[in-house]
């Protein structure tokens, strides 16, 4: 516990240290936000409030790429070996990954809610609970995908072309950055077979719709069982030396981690309740009568409603 | 007699179709300095990180303080202290902040501010380890590897790539930790350190020990012989050499003449004379006082440095 406590102190340290850190963690997640509230969504409260889910679930789901580098580098650079003779388990160090990756994003997502609200006039941040339980066990789950990166990626450029394939579907596949409602049928089919698309359903239907914990209770257990399953993972593929092969049986113990939304995406695709939400959702700002609080007021940035969600998008 | 703090047996270690360690035996007695000495690749590391848990071994056994570090490495690992090769820190900690960090990881530890003194480090204290030099950065190794103040310390090539007066701080360093009676095992290929810093020396080369002694046993067990090395205008057969009056032993070594003897002028004079009657010249000539070097050459045929 102890060592545990004192290794994400020294993670804390060294992000605040490092200049990559302020770029990922700080200013590109706020540049997003600032993108998406302001210029996408025009500043209208309601528009804003659609964004925002997406917004967070986005840097939410950056978290992966830091562990995987910083754990990389740190194999790489043979730091890892030094702790390795020392008494540090695999799991103080990646627990402390964890910890200390949960610490730095937590502000920052706090930050952007507080600014959707006073800056940007949203009308409602939903179900406070469930809403940190969705952050919560998105930033946990997706830092134990990038612990299983780390594990299976040798080096740092393999890290990052891993990384990339992971990110790209991630953030376009799954409403992340374009509306999951306004994305081709077949498009949104796939997107019930990935994780970012439930972390970011829930938290937009938490935002806009105040859901309860309960009501979310497929979001949250997906996720959570997903962080468990992708933590233990990462403890069995664990490697501290640079030269060490990655195992055999790791690849197909990582695919074993998509199980979980294999299973998921099935069940979702047969009930298309995650479609609907998002459909809906996405026809509260875009159509006045699903939208009626925001029906008085014309505001500039607010688009024509048409019903036909693809001549709206504001991209 | 007491139970010797470090015992290695028959150990076998491969890399895929590589040997490593092909059979290596030794025992370390506490309070003893112990010196692994072999050209690169000779299994010195491997055997090394074998005792302090960081590989598995293939074959033979090991214990460490009294610990198997297959079953207990957990606890082994508050027993031993390290200074590893190809290891860092993170660039951007401060050198008292890894003290810290790391005698917090033990049960039993030093006041870091006291290695901190005693290794010179005072006024890098709030130095970011990236910015440290080569010398400075090793001098933290080895004070991280006394925070906990082991039994047993583990020195892998604590010189290796560093220039000659910080290796002679090193050295320094060394023979501290000799005079507090520690007991250390260190890798080496260089022959200088292993005469001047270890009790004893191993020898090693294909992953097996060829050589095991004190530095002098070792030394006197190659008859003492100065070595005379020569380079020829044109190549001869080495039994003309061998036979001349006063050399003991002649060979080739990558294009140089090896000659060993315990009357060094008699075989010079009786090798000039050879030269001459042959018709050939001599290129150039040194002479070195007896040397573990030279029980390398008379084990393998090959230089420690190839």
């Amino acid at each position: 516990m102890n060592n545990f406590a004192s290794l994400t102190r020294m993670r804390v340290q060294l992000a605040f240290r490092n200049r990559m850190f302020f770029f990922f963690v700080i200013a590109f997640p706020f540049a997003m936000f600032f993108l998406y509230a302001a210029v996408f969504a025009k500043g209208v409260p309601q528009t804003v409030g659609f964004y925002l889910g997406p917004v967070i679930a986005f840097n939410v789901m950056g978290s992966f790429w830091g562990l995987s580098a910083t754990l990389v580098m740190f194999r790489e650079q043979g730091i890892l070996r030094r702790f390795h003779v020392a008494p540090v388990t695999s799991s103080d160090m990646l627990a402390s990954s964890i910890v200390a990756n949960y610490i730095l994003t937590l502000p920052i997502v706090f930050l952007q809610l507080l600014f959707a609200r006073v800056i940007f006039h949203v009308p409602s941040l939903g179900n406070p609970i469930s809403l940190f339980i969705l952050i919560s066990v998105g930033i946990v789950s997706f830092g134990s995908l990038g612990l299983v990166v780390a594990s299976v990626t040798s080096t740092m450029q393999e890290t990052q072309v891993l990384n990339q394939l992971l990110w790209l579907p991630l953030i376009f596949l799954s409403g992340a950055t374009f509306p999951l409602a306004y994305l081709p049928r077949l498009v949104q089919r796939f997107g019930l077979f990935l994780p970012a698309t439930y972390l970011v359903n829930g938290l937009q239907q938490t935002i806009l719709n105040s859901a309860t914990p309960w009501s979310r209770y497929a979001e949250i257990l997906s996720l959570a069982c997903w962080a468990g399953l992708t933590f233990f993972l990462s403890a069995q593929l664990f490697r501290w030396e640079p030269e060490a092969a990655i195992p055999r049986r790791a690849k197909l113990l990582v695919a074993a981690t998509a199980i979980p939304f294999l299973i998921l995406g099935v069940v979702e695709n047969r009930s298309d309740r995650i479609l609907l939400e998002a459909r809906s959702a996405f026809l509260s700002f875009t159509s006045p009568v699903s939208a009626p609080k925001s029906s008085g007021v014309d505001a500039p940035g607010r688009p024509p409603a048409t019903g036909n969600p693809s001549k709206n998008d504001e991209k | 007699m007491p139970e010797p703090i470090l015992q290695v047996n028959n150990l076998v270690k491969h890399y895929g179709d590589v040997q490593a360690v092909r059979d290596v035996s030794f025992s370390v007695d506490e309070g003893e300095v112990f010196g692994l000495l072999g050209p690169n690749g000779a299994g010195k590391t491997t055997t090394v990180e074998i005792l302090e848990g960081l590989r598995n071994p293939d074959g033979g056994s090991v214990r460490v303080c009294g610990l198997d570090p297959r079953v207990n490495s957990r606890e082994l690992k508050h027993e031993i202290g390290a200074s590893l090769q190809a290891t860092a820190l993170p660039d951007k900690l401060r050198v008292m902040e890894a003290l810290r960090l790391f005698a917090g990881f033990y049960k039993r530890r030093r006041d870091p501010e006291e290695l901190l003194k005693r290794f010179g480090l005072e006024e890098k204290r709030n130095t970011y380890y990236g910015q440290l030099s080569g010398g400075q950065k090793q001098r933290l190794a080895l004070a991280m590897a006394l925070l906990n103040d082991p039994r047993v310390l583990f020195f892998d090539e604590p010189t290796a790539g560093l220039d000659p007066q910080v290796r002679r701080e090193i050295y320094d360093i060394i023979e501290e930790l000799r005079c507090d009676k520690k007991t250390i095992l260190m890798t080496t290929h260089y022959i200088e350190e292993a005469e001047r810093l270890c009790d004893r020396v191993a020898i090693v080369d294909h992953g097996k020990v060829i050589a095991l002694g004190s530095p002098r046993e070792l030394k006197e067990r190659s008859g003492g012989k100065t070595r005379i090395e020569v380079k020829l205008a044109r190549p001869v057969n080495n039994g003309a050499l061998q036979g001349l009056e006063g050399v003991a032993d002649a060979r080739e070594v990558d294009g140089t003449y090896v000659l060993h003897t315990q009357r060094p002028p008699q075989a010079i004079v009786s090798l000039v004379k050879h030269l001459e009657a042959d018709g050939n010249e001599l290129v150039s000539l040194e002479i070195f006082t007896p040397s573990l070097e030279d029980v390398f050459i008379e084990m393998t045929g090959r230089r420690l440095r190839d």
